[in-house]
């Protein structure tokens, strides 16, 4: 190439272009790709091999009339109305109480904060440990000298999805703490000193000021807290390994056992499906405000 | 003496009060509000650190006193055999060489993954900062919202690309797999500190002939060492704790940490040794816990940057 033409325009800001081509392989070949290649082969009924043998919504007509599908997706919704509802209000609650000037804040803050860093699998294991009924709590209650009392979250089906959520919330609080306190002390002093001004009490400068301005940080919050509930897995794994029978299944656990052990790769690729589409209800709505509301101003 | 000790404080109150009061109202320190407060997050505290607590007890102790005892007390007799077992003999299928296997696995996944990761999105959030070209930001788009579909979407169609290279099951597969996966939040953390740096700083070096790398090695890299610990801080703890992607993309004998603590401890054969699982249980928590205690705030600000993805 000689100096004096104009590069060519694909050889311009090359080196920045070839450090973006991971990104671009991602991007296009995993992301885009493989999600079209997962969801076309959804209408196919591969079996042990993807074949492109389509049998239009087969799939997903067998997937809703599956027992373990319905209750995974039942336990999939009083999971995440479990998480969503208690991880706000108990997040939001323990962020409002670190907010007080208090002293050893470092401290709760580490003690609240820890679990985050545990895997789910590490989360799940202590969990069933501490709700065995042969040794847990149970056992410990019923030495005290209550002896019919029960509680055996993990052994029971009608309850085992609250046995689970106790362990989520254990592992997942501490994070929202963290985001509601960042949000908390995004707030202007002033505000306070206003409220208390005019006589309002703490508890309703909360209610009505303060959430009513940290509307960014719920947002962001519930965004977060909704993705990791779609993806729950581990926890399950480790926790009842979907039991007692299919008591506690969720949809990731269907997806991966219909693909890896039931070798019913359609099944599989149609429940994928799903959750990919239960994601874009949520996340297609919140873009919008977030991003599609802005513009307009 | 003991008598006159204790009533000097009223006296000397009553001599105050005779004087009229003087100085700021003092703070109570055991006002009803702050006994709400402490006492409150005193209790959720204890809650928060029971499980760990009762992790390391349980671990302590020997099979007998486990059986007979109550969870939460203390063991009678300390004993490390659970921890010399679950570390060097617990048998999961075949193998019995302990955890020590997943854990050489598991560091053998992590520390080129954390590299090649952290590499590949610095220097392409770098590029987007500073050197962007037609269509980088449409690709970055895609990677973010690609951030938020559900691995399981995913994840069989990069089995085939990876059985196609001819490195499904491999740990070299693996790493890649968390490249990947980890790119979306990685270069948003660095596009986004690239692009608060001064911009003048990086037209003195371009006005003084360096070029994309010269500019990245020389003054970005240096002057960005902070976001960089928040990134190591991130992977580290999200490859080490991984669980579906080591299930799904190793085999028996390269299976990381977290999916051997799995099966050993859920393993329906033999019986149920619950002092090694919680020990098994605790070496496997053991390098987030480090990383977590010894990073404070940056974990904070890690965590902090990763959850406000998209």
């Amino acid at each position: 190439m000689s100096n004096s033409e104009r590069p060519n325009q694909l050889f311009r800001n090359l080196n920045a272009k070839i450090a973006s081509v991971p990104m671009i392989l991602t991007a296009l070949v995993v992301f885009v790709g493989g999600t079209a290649w997962t969801v076309l082969y959804s209408f196919t009924n591969s079996k042990l091999l993807p074949r492109l043998n389509f049998v239009g919504l087969d799939q997903y007509h067998r997937l809703w009339s599956t027992s373990r599908w319905l209750i995974s997706i039942e336990n999939l919704l009083i999971y995440g109305a479990i998480s969503l509802v208690f991880s706000l209000v108990i997040g939001f609650l323990l962020a409002a109480l670190l907010d007080q000037k208090i002293r050893f804040e470092d401290t709760f803050r580490t003690i609240f904060l820890y679990p985050f860093a545990l895997s789910f699998i590490v989360t799940g294991l202590v969990w069933q440990w501490l709700l065995n009924p042969d040794f847990g709590v149970q056992r410990v209650v019923r030495d005290l000298g209550w002896t019919s009392f029960s509680f055996d979250p993990l052994y029971n089906s009608s309850i085992v999805i609250y046995g689970i959520s106790i362990a989520a919330l254990w592992q997942g609080t501490g994070l929202i703490m963290c985001l509601m306190l960042a949000g908390l002390r995004g707030i202007d002093e002033d505000i306070w000193k206003a409220a208390r001004v005019d006589g309002i009490p703490a508890w309703k400068t909360y209610l009505f000021i303060i959430i009513p301005m940290m509307r960014p940080v719920f947002i962001t919050t519930l965004v977060i807290i909704a993705a990791g509930i779609v993806k729950v897995y581990d926890l399950v794994v480790a926790q009842t390994s979907g039991g007692p029978g299919i008591a506690s299944e969720v949809p990731a656990k269907y997806v991966y056992d219909y693909m890896f052990f039931a070798q019913n790769l359609g099944q599989g690729f149609a429940a994928s499906t799903m959750m990919l589409l239960s994601v874009v209800i949520v996340i297609v709505p919140w873009a919008y405000l977030e991003f599609g509301g802005k513009k307009r101003g | 003496m003991a008598d006159i000790a204790s009533l000097s404080p009223g006296a000397e109150a009553l001599r105050r009060g005779a004087a009229g009061p003087s100085g700021p109202k003092p703070r109570h320190v055991l006002s009803r509000r702050n006994i709400f407060l402490y006492g409150t997050l005193i209790v959720v505290a204890l809650y928060y650190l029971l499980p760990l607590y009762v992790m390391i007890v349980t671990s302590l102790k020997g099979m007998p006193e486990i059986r007979l005892g109550n969870i939460f007390s203390p063991p009678m007799e300390i004993t490390f055999e659970p921890w010399v077992k679950a570390w060097a003999t617990a048998c999961t299928g075949l193998n019995c060489d302990g955890l020590s296997r997943g854990f050489w696995n598991s560091v053998r996944i992590t520390v080129p993954s954390v590299i090649l990761s952290i590499a590949i999105a610095s220097v392409n959030g770098y590029a987007l900062a500073n050197w962007r070209f037609k269509g980088a930001d449409t690709f970055f788009i895609i990677l973010i919202v690609g951030a938020f579909i559900p691995y399981q979407v995913m994840i069989y169609p990069i089995v085939i690309i990876l059985r196609e290279i001819g490195i499904y099951g491999s740990l070299t597969g693996l790493v890649i797999v968390h490249s990947i996966f980890g790119m979306p939040i990685l270069t948003l953390l660095f596009r986004n500190y690239f692009t608060s740096m001064p911009e003048e700083l990086f037209r003195a070096a371009r006005v003084d002939g360096a070029g994309f790398w010269g500019i990245y090695l020389r003054i970005m890299l240096p002057m960005s060492l902070p976001i960089f610990v928040v990134a190591i801080i991130l992977q580290v703890t999200g490859i080490w704790n991984d669980f579906l992607f080591g299930v799904v993309y190793t085999r028996p004998d390269t299976y990381p940490m977290t999916v051997q603590l799995n099966n050993i401890v859920n393993s329906v054969q033999g019986v149920k040794e619950y002092n090694v699982n919680m020990a098994a249980t605790i070496l496997t928590g053991l390098v987030p816990l480090i990383v977590y205690f010894v990073s404070g705030k940056l974990f904070v600000r890690g965590i902090a940057a990763g959850a406000v993805k998209g």
